[in-house]
């Protein structure tokens, strides 16, 4: 018998009815919710005069339109709070679990997810958050979704679906000082390009994925989407299993021996990727496929096609690059540590380790910004917020944040920003501001000189 | 989600043809707050459409007066990056019922049908020449004909047909309402529920 793909296996057991020659009706074990795309979603089931079908599957936090400092006090922008204040009426009405700003297991709804245990291998996870495939990680189908689809699942807890196509990115390698799993997945989007895997679910597999943690997993599925992907998975293994282990609404021990690709199954695609030369990448476009190793040049127009060069040269005009330079020592105004990407309490970690015992240049702005308050506390816990603070970059409270600015944290039109978040797109983090999106380290090693720093010599 | 019917429609088409087109472009972060459908499309394309002091950019597509109609030509790729279904709204509102790209992303595609805007797609060199051609002669009409899956010039020099899965099209032609048909199903969710326990 024809083997399986894991991805197939968790899809194929969560099929409540397929429409033929249509898409599948598709059941979904876990729903997450925020402030910014559900309003609607709930207006829409006043509308047809229904309640949240199984409200219990459904988890609510504020993120995405919150402020990073003075949670306790009124959030100021009118608009803002409106969101937030409608996001808790919803959830009273329809019975929903909400963490709520100032609740502790507030954050980003990508990171508080696994933390809390919610997130398990085998299920099928959805949000309406283009990163809703950073569950991916833990072996489940996760992807992100609209705003009518929000409303489908509230009200029936399944969502119509077309079956994506499967392919496979085996990873394989020795991982070189200062490379992290960003650098990874920058890396791999750079290869397939920006729409390399429209119309396909991906699993990431081979020795390197094996060797990481689940923040780095988290990571690589998280960007999946910036290549197209309609998610990434990663089967379940011991690290996985250790890390959901005791999470506070974990089920305890799964089955996670079932939940892998049969040997004989076949992907629609199959790519292999080596990464024992890789050096820390940083983008220098507006897609985060437009990437380039930190001591290479950005790729010169004369060496591409007609339609690539006009996408070139419309991005450089953009970021006030020129074609074929190095951008490692460009001046920087503003640093974004955080993120659903890497705003975890490894991320933390890795920017503490080099920003210990210095401080953050003169000419930066530096926010560094944990993922909840589950990471907050245990970066208190670690010290971390002492080293931040001591090198003159104090934790803020947690949110999305300059990842799309929809708060304050915005960087000016004209300034740099190296962020650990996952989108360099036109105004993303203002208007006209530019990103240059990067690991932690480089990150942090950019803080301390206020430059495009290879975070290596600091290592 | 939408019921309204896709109707045939006629029409002169808009240019955009940029590439990888995001829908932090269609429409930025910063106007996500509201809480209502409301009107999202005085802000579609807004970094682009207008300057920073909120003047109009003249030099952008959408801006110029010769240019306008119901249907977008876009580059490759079109409607990558956040999910926000704003995206497709902002497109609504403003008044495209149909987007031409070589490809989508999957998110956006599923967006756009939920509202009625008709995604279609065709080949790279095809959105080349139809670029070309609504450039120079921006007064081309097209016929967008849903049933029969056929994209034209009203004078049929150019005539092309376009896949559309069979389930999406007769949603789209008869306004069929998505939630409805799986509130319907409830039986058939409970009974998957009762097993899955089981």
């Amino acid at each position: 018998m024809k083997g399986k793909t894991l991805f197939d296996k968790i899809w194929d057991s969560h099929v409540v009815h397929s429409i033929p020659e249509g898409p599948d009706v598709l059941y979904i074990d876990r729903h997450y919710i925020h402030e910014v795309t559900s309003p609607q979603a709930f207006d829409g089931l006043g509308r047809r005069k229904v309640k949240v079908f199984r409200p219990r599957q459904t988890t609510a936090t504020a993120d995405h339109n919150v402020p990073t400092i003075n949670q306790h006090l009124e959030v100021k922008d009118l608009l803002s709070r409106t969101q937030l204040d409608k996001l808790k009426e919803n959830c009273d009405n329809h019975d929903i679990e909400l963490y709520d700003l100032n609740h502790e297991f507030n954050g980003i709804v990508h990171v508080i997810g696994p933390e809390l245990g919610y997130t398990q291998p085998g299920m099928t996870i959805v949000c309406g958050d283009s990163h809703t495939s950073t569950h991916g990680a833990f072996g489940a189908i996760a992807f992100g979704i609209g705003t009518s689809e929000v409303e489908m699942v509230l009200a029936t807890q399944t969502i119509l679906q077309y079956k994506p196509l499967r392919m496979r990115i085996n990873v394989e390698g020795t991982i070189q000082k200062g490379v992290t799993s960003k650098d990874i997945i920058l890396y791999i989007i750079q290869t397939l390009g920006v729409d390399g895997s429209t119309g396909y679910f991906v699993e990431y597999a081979g020795s390197v994925i094996r060797s990481m943690s689940m923040e780095g997993r988290m990571t690589v599925c998280n960007m999946s989407i910036e290549m197209g992907a309609r998610g990434g998975l990663i089967a379940p293994d011991g690290i996985t299993e250790k890390y959901i282990k005791n999470r506070q609404f974990s089920k305890g021990k799964i089955d996670y021996i079932d939940y892998k690709t049969d040997d004989n199954a076949t992907f629609d695609k199959e790519v292999s990727i080596d990464i024992s030369t890789l050096e820390p990448i940083v983008t220098y476009g507006t897609n985060p496929a437009m990437s380039i190793p930190i001591s290479k040049g950005i790729p010169k127009l004369e060496n591409l096609n007609e339609n690539d060069r006009e996408s070139l040269s419309k991005s450089l005009r953009y970021m006030g690059f020129r074609s074929g330079q190095r951008i490692e020592g460009e001046k920087v105004s503003y640093i974004f540590i955080g993120s659903c990407t890497n705003g975890r309490i490894e991320d933390l970690r890795d920017a503490a380790k080099i920003l210990k015992g210095r401080k953050v240049a003169d000419n930066v702005t530096v926010w560094i910004v944990p993922g909840s308050n589950q990471v907050a506390l245990q970066a208190k816990q670690e010290g971390l917020d002492k080293i931040f603070s001591d090198a003159g970059a104090a934790m803020r409270q947690p949110g999305c944040s300059a990842c799309l600015a929809m708060n304050d944290d915005k960087v000016p039109a004209g300034e740099i920003c190296i962020a650990t978040s996952n989108r360099n797109f036109e105004g993303r983090q203002g208007v006209g501001a530019k990103t240059i999106l990067s690991s932690p380290l480089t990150a942090a090693a950019s803080a301390v000189t206020g430059i495009i720093t290879d975070p290596r010599v600091f290592l | 989600m939408s019921a309204l019917a896709f109707k045939n429609i006629t029409s002169t088409a808009v240019p955009l043809g940029i590439d990888n087109v995001d829908t932090d472009q269609i429409i930025p972060a910063r106007y996500l707050k509201a809480v209502t459908r409301g009107d999202f499309g005085k802000n579609l394309f807004a970094d682009w459409r207008y300057n920073s002091d909120g003047s109009i950019n003249k030099d952008f597509i959408l801006n110029n007066p010769i240019y306008e109609g119901q249907i977008l030509l876009t580059g490759k790729n079109f409607g990558c990056g956040s999910s926000r279904e704003h995206a497709a709204w902002a497109l609504s509102d403003y008044g495209f019922k149909v987007i031409l790209s070589s490809h989508f992303a999957d998110i956006f595609k599923n967006n756009a049908l939920n509202n009625g805007i008709l995604p279609i797609q065709i080949s790279e060199e095809i959105i080349a020449n139809l670029l070309k051609l609504v450039s120079s002669k921006p007064e081309t009409k097209f016929i967008v004909d849903l049933d029969k899956q056929i994209f034209s010039t009203v004078d049929k020099s150019i005539t092309e047909n376009f896949q559309i899965n069979a389930f999406k099209k007769e949603c789209m032609l008869k306004g069929y309402d998505s939630i409805d048909y799986l509130i319907n199903l409830r039986d058939k969710v409970e009974r998957y529920e009762g097993r899955k326990v089981g």
